[in-house]
This record gives structure tokens, sequence and C-alpha cells, in this order.
């Protein structure tokens, strides 16, 4: 049996009404990529992670899980799982990621804080106080909970006098810049997702890159928020050789994970089949959101060829900034 | 006998994004989709406008299987809004047949 949509769709609803997101982390989890790094608290420019980089490795393991209940007959029993959900958080049963893999992932959004340093971009964060944006229910329809939430985010931002804010990936850029002001009367915040920002600063890079790599864009940045030219033109500049597949920019690819959560199995497929395209270009893979990040990692460990997939914020890491 | 529910496409087309009466029905987004599911999008959005709403509702797992990457959308000649129609009708079931 395929997986209940309407059950899924229920319990992360529920999470976000309960718990302020579809996956609800413990606090600690999503903040301590910031240790030791000197950021200040608040300001009125702020680094936004969404929580989104955090989420994945919990996501993954939920993603795994699901994977092995699709077609399984458990699917039956999915609104015991809704029920119980309400009372205990059922996503601290899954399992927790290894602290490697939370690094990992951390260490993604380490880089792009130094990066934003090394441009000399003043910036703080809220830390633990940050909330996801939403996404996840706003893509699946669940509009008046949405807004609900949306209407939480920009309160906490209003509260601590944010003006602007820097966003981390591709998703909380899309809600934040463009659909909490249809949802909100008088949103006034300004967004730039950390590309545009670097590009806006036009700083040179320090260590030349001798690499060829391949890029995947994300459809959110390339078709919805018209950001393709900014991750060019920094990759460029640290003199890496790019090869673009034949479906880039604006006709990119979906890397199928929108759908990880309701057909595993179709989204894995699409993963592959993009894959498949990247790989004709080269075997170094870059991608500029966690969710193309993971799925593309995902289809490339079960590729017969080595490939490698990794975050631009880690090549434009190591070129740009100083200690890396 | 398919019944015809002009209530359900009353109150589909009454979301004020929904613009799916533009698509002249050309296949454009049919053949670009990633899905590859042949109802993807446009058939779905023909059902609503018919007031087919037991046919709509048959066709769930296509509705959620949406990527809403916009491959589709990029490339209408006629200016479809294709995701946020999508989303309505994600806004639709979840309503009345999820309860959410
Ligand atoms: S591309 Fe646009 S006009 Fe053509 S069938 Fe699809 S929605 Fe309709
Ligand atoms: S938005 Fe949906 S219908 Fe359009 S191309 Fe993407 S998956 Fe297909």
């Amino acid at each position: 049996m395929p997986l209940p949509i309407g059950d899924i769709l229920g319990i992360l609803t529920d999470n976000i009404r309960l718990r302020g997101s579809v996956l609800p982390l413990p606090k600690r989890l999503i903040s301590a990529w910031a240790d030791g790094l000197g950021i200040k608290e608040g300001g009125e420019t702020i680094i936004y992670t969404g929580h989104m980089y955090q989420l994945i490795p919990s996501i993954k393991i939920m993603a795994e899980k699901m994977a092995g209940l699709e077609n399984s007959i458990l699917t039956r029993y999915f609104w015991m799982g809704r029920i119980a959900n309400k009372a205990v958080n059922l996503i601290t049963f899954m399992g927790s990621p290894s602290p490697e893999e939370q690094a990992r992932y951390n260490n993604y959004l380490r880089n792009i804080a130094m990066l934003l340093k090394e441009a000399e971009v003043d910036f703080g964060c809220l830390f633990e106080r940050e909330l996801y944006t939403g996404a996840l229910i706003f893509d699946q329809g669940i509009d008046h909970v949405f807004e609900m939430h949306a209407r939480k985010v920009y309160r906490l931002l209003k509260e601590n006098k944010v003006r602007r804010v820097i966003t981390v990936d591709p998703h909380t850029t899309n809600m934040l810049r463009t659909i909490y002001p249809k949802f909100i009367k008088g949103y006034d915040l300004e967004v730039a997702s950390y590309l545009e920002v670097l590009c806006e600063q036009d700083t040179d890079a320090r260590n030349p890159l001798d690499a060829d790599l391949v890029i995947h864009d994300s459809c959110v940045y390339a078709r919805h928020e018209g950001v393709t030219k900014e991750p060019r033109l920094l990759l460029k500049k640290t003199g890496a050789r790019l090869h673009e597949p034949e479906l880039s920019e604006r006709l990119t690819h979906c890397c199928g994970g929108p759908i990880e959560s309701l057909f595993p199995g179709k989204a894995h497929e699409i993963a592959r089949k993009r894959l498949g395209q990247l790989a004709e270009c080269g075997n170094k893979i870059t991608t500029m959101c966690p969710i193309c990040l993971v799925n593309l990692q995902g289809a490339a460990a079960k590729a017969d060829v080595d490939l490698k997939v990794t975050d631009i914020s880690e090549y434009l890491a190591k070129a740009y900034c100083a200690h890396v | 006998m398919q019944r015809l529910d002009i209530k359900f496409s009353k109150e589909i087309g009454s979301y004020d994004k929904f613009n799916a009466a533009q698509c002249f029905n050309c296949g454009t987004c049919t053949a670009l989709c990633p899905m590859g599911i042949n109802i993807l999008p446009r058939i779905l959005f023909r059902y609503v406008l018919m007031g087919m709403k037991d046919k709509l509702m048959e066709n769930k797992d296509a509705i959620y299987s949406c990527l809403l990457c916009r491959m589709c959308e990029d490339n209408c000649p006629e200016g479809v809004r294709i995701a946020e129609n999508i989303r309505v009708l994600r806004r639709y079931i979840g309503r009345h047949v999820y309860g959410l």
C-alpha cells in the first residue's frame, strides 16, 4: 500500500501547530552550528537558517523509515501514529543522527557564516529562538495553519527589530521573500540569499580552486527566485571550471526532494535521473540547496561510478576564507 | 456515468489564484513534466473546470506527486499558474477529504 497521504500530512501539520516545526528538533541542535564563531545576538541584519540544514540528518532518518514502510501493510496503522504524535513527539523515537552526520550539515552553515564575515558583512543571529518557516505545509496547501505560523515568524523578527534577513537556502529565501508578503499585509523585511549578498560585496577569492565542477541549480532558486547568475559568478572567481548540464539555470531539473515524504520511491527515481544528467558532465557536482544535496548524495551512494556531491559553500569557503 | 459537480468547480474557481481556465490544452506542460504522469497537470485542470470531482478524487496521488518544480509553468504559453493551481487542489482536498 502507498503511504497514507492524509495521515502523514496530519502529523506534519500537528507538529507545526503543537511544536512549531514539521520535524521538531531539540533547541540546542538548532543553534549548535554557530558555536565559537562569535556571531552577535540579534541586530538589524541577521543570518536566518530556517532550520533547513540542521534538519537534514533527521529528514534522512525519517525518509529511510518511510521508504521502508512504503507498500508495507503497516501503512494501515498510520492513523494511530497521528493520534500518538499529538501527545508525544514521535520524531524522538525515530532515532538520532550520528554526531558526525549532524556536524557535517552544521559545517555548511559555519562555511556560510565565515564567508559573510570574510566579505565584511555585519550580521547577528537569533540562535535558538529562530523558527522553521513552514515551507512544507505551504507546499501541501494547508494554508490556514501556514498563515498562522508565518505570522508567528514575522512577529519574532519584528520584535527583535530585524530589518534585513540573509537566508542560507532557497526554500527559506522563497518563503521569507516571496510567499510571506502574500499572507501578511504590510510585510516589510528585506530578504536576500547569502549568495546574492556575497556577490553584492564583490570580494575576491584568496585561494584559487583547481577543480572541474558540475552545477545543479535548485528549482526554487532558479525558477521561483531568479537566483542563477550569483553562484556562477562566485564560483568563476575561484578559478574553478564550471560545467553545465543540458537542463540548467531556469530549465533545471528537480532533484525529487519535494515528494520524499509522501512518495519516497518516486523521489529516488527522479534523483537518479537528475544525477545521470549531471554525471554526463563530470564527477564533482555542486548543489546550493540542502534538499537537493541530500537527495543527490543518496542517489550518488547507489551509483556504479564514483560521484561526489557537495554543497557550494564548501568550495566557496575553501576559496574565499582565510582559515578553512 | 460521470457525475458533474458544479458547486465543486465553483468553489475551486473562487480561490483567487486558480487560473486554469486560461489553459488551452497544448500539452507543453505534460511533455516537460519530470514526473511523466500523463494527467499532470492539464487533465487535472480539465476535471476541475468540467466539475468532474470524482475523477479528481481518484487522482489524489498525482496531485500530491507534483514537485511544484515549475518546469511546466515557466514554459506555459498561456501563463497558467500551474504550481499555485496544484496547491489550490491540495488545499481543497486537505480541507474536504483529510479534514486538515
Ligand atoms: S502548457 Fe499551459 S496552456 Fe499548455 S496545456 Fe499546460 S497549462 Fe495548458
Ligand atoms: S510543477 Fe508539477 S506538473 Fe509542473 S513540471 Fe513540475 S512536477 Fe510536473
